[in-house]
């Protein structure tokens, strides 16, 4: 395999007494897209928060492109290449859709015109250009998420970090957002995606990582992923993947 | 161009006020109304279009204001040089305050309370220093000639107060259409997802805070000329915290022309109230604060939203859709 682009190596974050990561480790390899799955709860959000800056770990390091990055604020890991969205959607809601993206696209454009133009371009390749003079707040669920991509593309990152963005969405919608997520890793850019949407994950992901309870339980690709006994339990409970053989076997 | 044109027209209309009349009452009360405009300006460029809601903007005033004085009587610096010096020293103290609070990640009321303190301590310290004059304040002395700024007549400082408005009007728009201004805006927004997109938040609220302090600094350099006396009340005191920001958020907040209008609406309300309650003391107070209350509850992109809205329905006779987009600067 070639030198991943990002290593997380057995990061560690205590809240208190709670351990909600317990020494986890992911890699994620240049130009593919990488999934992280697991329950409510297992940690994927606090794992993202500390790859993208929002949080230190309280032990473990990120390497990205061959540099430590741990603890290095948001701002400065954006300079680096690395985008992330917001699970809960965060956008400036007074803005109009083009000025939201283009605060993004301000990090390698410093005048404004310039910034506005290739906001407008962002905007038409992920399918936000009929919207452009809109108010974010006037935006649908879908459109929010759409938004909350496009912003993260126009700083035109080397790393992207979705967190759920097919959350929400109902299944038309999954389908018309699935290539736009193609398209980008089709154009070089590397992609870690937490999802819920399993769908999604089996036809986007080429490597999936599942955390539970803080931990990496198990990794590989998607296919492999999902007859895992160990991820079954995790999601179904102690027991359930014996249950659902047994089940299998008395049906046959 | 477009975008300056209306401001341009504005001054230019103002601009001519002098040669319409010569009356004192007039011209006072238009110099004062653009002082808390000036004042407002700064207020607005950090409150505003940051989101930061400073209470303690006296402490930029009141740097300006004293510096100006101090240099002129102290140390006979001249005044148009003063000038220049008391903005500077009301940036330096805007730098000063904005890094201590900003990098210890103050937010929201708490800010606000820390820039209260600020200006109270000042305020103290200010009427007690002997260099300030302590209790007694700092006279400068009359010396009517252009070269140590002071006029015969009202209508030069009007002009002059009226050309730094109209400095702090251009620079407000070009900050709207620069890169700076989007990312002030962004971090008003949403200061997290701002971040995540570069947006070194607290430089950019640090350089809003030195710009901000210079321009409400400006404003106490011309009080200190205009009136020729200062004390801590004046200087430091609370009143001009609450002129600062009651003129933008009345006026429209993160607007460019929001501080002008409000001053100029909230001073003729000033006026109305005393000729109609024979200056009853503390009354125009009362109306401020109900006007205030009016506004924030039921306009709160204040009069610039509500012009705003009523072009917008007279524009379009469709139904208007984003009428409530402003709620968000809360």
């Amino acid at each position: 395999m070639v030198e991943p682009l990002l290593r997380v190596e057995q990061v560690s974050k205590r809240f208190g007494g709670l351990l909600a990561l317990d020494r986890a480790s992911l890699l994620a390899p240049a130009r593919r897209i990488t999934a992280l799955i697991g329950p409510n709860g297992a940690g994927k959000s606090t794992l993202f928060s500390i790859i993208a800056g929002f949080a230190p770990p309280s032990e473990g390091r990120v390497i990205y492109d061959g540099a430590d990055i741990t603890g290095e604020p948001p701002h400065r890991l954006a300079r680096r290449g690395i985008a992330r969205t917001f699970q809960i959607v965060q956008p400036f809601t007074t803005l109009t859709v083009r000025e939201n993206i283009a605060v993004g696209s301000h990090l390698s454009r410093p005048a404004r015109a310039d910034a506005l133009a290739a906001a407008g371009e962002v905007a038409r390749a992920v399918g936000l250009g009929e919207l452009l003079d809109r108010p974010a707040a006037t935006l649908t669920v879908a459109g929010r998420k759409r938004l909350e991509l496009a912003r993260a593309l126009a700083i035109e990152p080397r790393l992207l970090l979705l967190d759920e963005v097919l959350a929400g969405l109902n299944p038309s919608e999954i389908r018309d957002m699935v290539p736009v997520i193609h398209a980008n890793r089709d154009r070089g850019i590397t992609i870690v995606m937490i999802e819920h949407v399993m769908q999604a994950v089996m036809s986007l992901a080429e490597h999936v990582f599942v955390l539970s309870e803080g931990r990496i339980i198990a990794e590989g690709p998607p296919q492999a992923i999902a007859g895992d006994p160990r991820v079954v339990e995790a999601y179904l409970g102690h027991g359930a993947a014996s249950r659902m053989v047994a089940a299998g076997t008395a049906h046959a | 161009m477009r975008r300056f044109a209306p401001i341009l027209i504005v001054l230019a209309l103002l601009a001519t006020v002098p040669l319409a009349t010569s009356s004192n009452v007039v011209l006072n009360f238009l110099v004062v109304a653009l002082l808390i405009a000036l004042v407002g300006q700064g207020w607005n460029l950090l409150g505003g279009y940051g989101g930061q809601y400073s209470f303690g903007h006296a402490a930029f005033f009141g740097t300006g204001a004293y510096a100006t004085a101090i240099l002129q009587v102290h140390y006979g610096i001249n005044a148009w040089l003063g000038l220049f010096m008391g903005i500077a020293a009301g940036a330096l103290v805007g730098a000063v305050i904005g890094a201590l609070s900003f990098r210890s990640g103050l937010k929201g009321s708490y800010f606000a309370l820390v820039t209260l303190a600020f200006a109270e301590v000042l305020r103290i310290i200010a009427s007690v220093a002997p260099i300030t004059g302590a209790g007694v304040g700092t006279l400068i002395k009359l010396d009517l000639r252009p070269e140590a700024f002071q006029f015969q007549s009202r209508a030069p400082f009007y002009w002059i107060i009226l050309a730094l408005v109209g400095l702090s009007l251009v620079l407000t728009r070009m900050i709207e259409d620069s890169r700076f201004g989007a990312y002030l805006v962004a971090l008003r927004e949403n200061e997290d997802a701002a971040q995540a997109l570069g947006v070194n938040t607290t430089m950019v609220k640090l350089l809003a805070m030195t710009i901000s302090a210079a321009i409400t600094a400006a404003a106490g350099c011309f009080y200190a000329q205009y009136f020729l006396f200062i004390d801590a009340g004046i200087a430091y005191g609370p009143w001009i915290s609450v002129e600062a920001l009651l003129a933008p958020i009345i006026g429209g907040i993160g607007t460019v022309c929001g501080p002008l209008l409000g001053a100029l609406v909230v001073k003729t309300l000033g006026e109305v109230t005393k000729l109609v309650t024979g200056d009853a003391p503390g009354l125009d107070l009362v109306i401020y604060g109900s006007v205030l209350i009016l506004v924030v509850a039921f306009a709160p992109r204040g009069i610039t939203g509500i012009l705003l809205d009523l072009r917008h329905r007279l524009l379009s006779r469709k139904p208007a859709a984003p009428a409530s987009l402003g709620r968000g600067h809360g």
